[in-house]
């Protein structure tokens, strides 16, 4: 399951309602992504995230069917925020339930590696020097890669 | 066809989307960004670095000699950069 919003969300809420009455699920995985207050131009005020409405969210069910073909995973869920956000601001969630662990904790990192390269948003922070879009980078390339071989 | 232009693209564009008609030589997604280049000088700024445009068809991610078609929506976007950490 998807969702992308401008919303905040509750973590400890969505992972109850991932949950829900499944008693085969033996643990959850779960990853916050938070807005840093720094950034590689200094201290920021708030970023903007641009996405793709449409395309963001095929992407994103992509990524989740693709975790689900890997392992055996009982629930999935990826919750990513656009719009702006500040420093603190939580601006996604990836969760993974499953029998047991190993599972989940490989699926929740390739859920967050691979939604890193693949899902169309950008980030627009707003620095001391005026607003800048972020560059890719490098290691998220790299992190992605990782997966690309079972 | 529908062109989009997001972040920086959208900015040097200075536009978000805009409605094209394909010239019939235009077959594929290079022939579609040469092409786009000539229109005017925001599309030219737009598509200047052409190694970051990434070219998404119908909301799937397309390479160079992927097909383009008068109805197709095509987005024009530089690397994404979602997530966080």
């Amino acid at each position: 399951m998807i969702r992308v919003q401008r919303a905040a969300f509750d973590p400890a809420e969505e992972i109850a309602a991932l949950v829900g009455a499944n008693r085969r699920i033996g643990g959850v995985v779960s990853f916050v992504g938070l807005v840093r207050e720094m950034a590689e131009g200094g201290a920021i005020a708030a970023m903007t995230l641009e996405h793709y409405p449409g395309m963001t969210e095929r992407q994103l069910e992509a990524v989740v069917a693709e975790a689900e073909a890997r392992w055996p995973l009982d629930a999935c869920l990826i919750v990513h925020r656009y719009g702006r956000l500040e420093p603190g601001e939580r601006i996604v969630l990836a969760a993974v339930a499953s029998s047991h662990r190993d599972a989940a904790f490989d699926a929740c990192r390739f859920l967050v590696d691979w939604l890193k390269t693949k899902a169309p948003f950008w980030k627009l922070e707003e620095g001391p020097a005026g607003a800048r879009w972020v560059a890719e980078k490098a290691e998220d390339q790299a992190a992605a890669a990782r997966w690309a071989q079972k | 066809m529908k062109v989009l232009y997001f972040a920086w693209l959208k900015t040097r564009r200075g536009l978000a989307e805009e409605e094209l008609t394909l010239p019939a030589a235009v077959t594929n997604v290079a022939e579609l960004l040469a092409w786009l280049r000539t229109l005017s000088p925001g599309h030219a700024a737009a598509l200047a670095d052409r190694p970051v445009v990434r070219v998404a068809v119908n909301q799937e991610y397309a390479r160079a000699e992927d097909k383009v078609a008068p109805g197709d929506e095509v987005a024009l976007f530089p690397p994404v950069t979602g997530g966080v950490g």
